[in-house]
């Protein structure tokens, strides 16, 4: 076994440097459910892990005017427990809170759980519909990103070499908005999304005035739907705008057969998904 | 990882004794024994071939209300240190992965899967381990509650479904059996024990009195 060797900067600036300096072997430990596992299992062995549990702003919820800023490194658990975050967007809290189980939601973070660029993780379709924007820090200093472009694949990100994902931004929205998520899974807790299907949505005098939806498993990045968008925004959600926002789901599908599911099925799901979410989001949007 | 069997090791000890006669001894005593290999002037094996290597760190962790120092390698997750460094082997090692909850700990009172967390990561925490409820002779409620609805059969997963029935109660997650079940999904019982899991936390939730709520 190599060396390997462990620093926990207080400071985001420490942190990029210790990237940078590791020349490529380095990697971020933020609950590390994911890094301690690859490292077991030798697909990955870090020259240095970088802690960035101790950082505070990769480990705080803000509110911002109207919208937040979360945290890469906050846990599910803690994400779980804000209430005011939860009111205004529950769609993207209940997808962080299905990673694991309880007590690897006392670890996993949303930052984690995107950088491990799995195309059924769970929070990204959900940050996705929620049009989050994630901030990105580097040797060549801050960026802001939105989510949607981060995965470049299964297990493969564009972040660039010696960069760190600091925080999400969720937007402010007017009243009337919400969000929803919903993953198919043939247990109840604990597996791995089949597909799974985040839809926000603004609803202003029975219109639905904006949407945005993420989709997951069903392609090799997390995508975002903007034709199911387009079919749902202007309508009052009726069963012909959801039938073509849910057709639209169905053609955005590009998934792989695999023990979880046949791309038949798959296909045929990411549109009922989508219905279904759709209506869960309305109806949180309509009690606000 | 074996147990240590440096000199140093021999020495606290005071004989050739084996690992199962140690932790025997060391669980009679109250645990007093389990701290040995790390009194002052230990250094672990690995350390003591290597000089002092690069790659190692020097940790101090609290577990059970005792501290330790400890010369690991970075990678050493919370399960091996408590395991194979300061022999509290009540915690278990089912899946490594995160995945059965066997290895379950308290870290600050919340429950967390020691094999997915390096020790390093929770220096300054305070740990509690399964070998860390009981008070003198008295077992905690939870502990008595087990023995007593038969929680178990070859008891692999009892100490992680201990130590997170101990959090459940705590959050007051433990109002209802439904939301036992929900709450306490983290911890897999192969031999199909849920039942009784489910009952023995109800009954210490009503004799700590904090199954409200939730």
């Amino acid at each position: 076994m190599n060396n390997i060797q462990y620093v926990a900067p207080q400071s985001i600036d420490e942190a990029v440097a210790a990237m940078a300096a590791a020349n490529g072997t380095g990697r971020v430990l933020a609950g590390g459910t994911d890094l301690l596992i690859q490292m077991r299992a030798g697909v990955v062995s870090p020259g240095i892990i970088v802690d960035v549990k101790k950082i505070v702003e990769m480990t705080t919820i803000d509110e911002t005017s109207g919208g937040y800023r979360i945290g890469a490194a906050v846990s599910g658990a803690v994400i779980g427990e804000h209430a005011r975050l939860k009111k205004a967007w529950p769609g993207v809290v209940e997808a962080i809170n299905l990673i694991g189980s309880k007590q690897i939601q006392g670890r996993a973070s949303a930052g984690g759980n995107l950088c491990n660029a799995s195309p059924a993780a769970d929070s990204v379709p959900a940050l996705v519909a929620a049009g989050a924007i994630v901030t990105v820090q580097g040797p060549k200093g801050r960026r802001d990103v939105p989510v949607e472009k981060i995965h470049a694949g299964p297990g493969r990100t564009t972040l660039q070499p010696g960069e760190i994902v600091v925080s999400f931004t969720l937007p402010a929205r007017p009243a009337g908005s919400s969000d929803a998520y919903l993953r198919l899974i043939p247990r109840t807790e604990m597996d791995i999304a089949v597909v799974g299907c985040g839809v926000s949505l603004t609803i202003q005098n029975g219109t639905c005035t904006a949407a945005r939806v993420g989709l997951g498993a069903v392609a090799p990045t997390v995508l975002l739907v903007e034709d199911a968008a387009k079919a749902l925004a202007g309508s009052r959600l009726d069963d012909k705008a959801l039938e073509a926002a849910a057709a639209a789901c169905r053609a955005a599908c590009k998934p792989i057969n695999d023990k979880r599911g046949t791309i038949a099925y798959r296909t045929k799901i990411a549109g009922v998904l989508l219905k279904r979410a759709a209506g869960i989001a309305a109806e949180r949007a309509g009690r606000k | 990882m074996e147990v240590p069997s440096s000199s140093a090791d021999r020495r606290i000890t005071g004989s050739d004794i084996t690992r199962r006669e140690l932790i025997g001894t060391a669980v009679v005593t109250g645990g007093a024994l389990v701290g040995g290999p790390l009194l002052p002037g230990f250094i672990p094996e690995a350390a003591a071939q290597a000089g002092t290597p690069p790659g190692t760190l020097d940790l101090a962790l609290r577990v059970n209300g005792t501290d330790h120092h400890l010369t690991l390698d970075p990678r050493t997750t919370l399960l091996d240190a408590l395991r194979e460094h300061l022999h509290l082997t009540g915690s278990k090692k089912g899946c490594g992965l995160g995945q059965c909850g066997a290895c379950t700990v308290l870290m600050d009172g919340k429950r967390m899967k020691a094999c997915l967390s390096l020790a390093a990561l929770v220096e300054g925490r305070e740990i509690t381990t399964i070998e860390g409820l009981v008070r003198g002779e008295q077992l905690h409620p939870l502990q008595a509650a087990f023995i007593e609805r038969d929680a178990f059969q070859c008891g692999y997963c009892t100490p992680g479904q201990i130590m997170a029935g101990v959090a459940c109660i705590n959050e007051g997650h433990a109002g209802s059996p439904e939301e036992i079940r929900d709450w306490m999904s983290g911890n897999l019982c192969r031999c199909g024990a849920y039942d009784n899991i489910v009952a023995a936390i109800q009954d210490a939730a009503r004799a700590i009195g904090s199954g409200r709520g939730g």
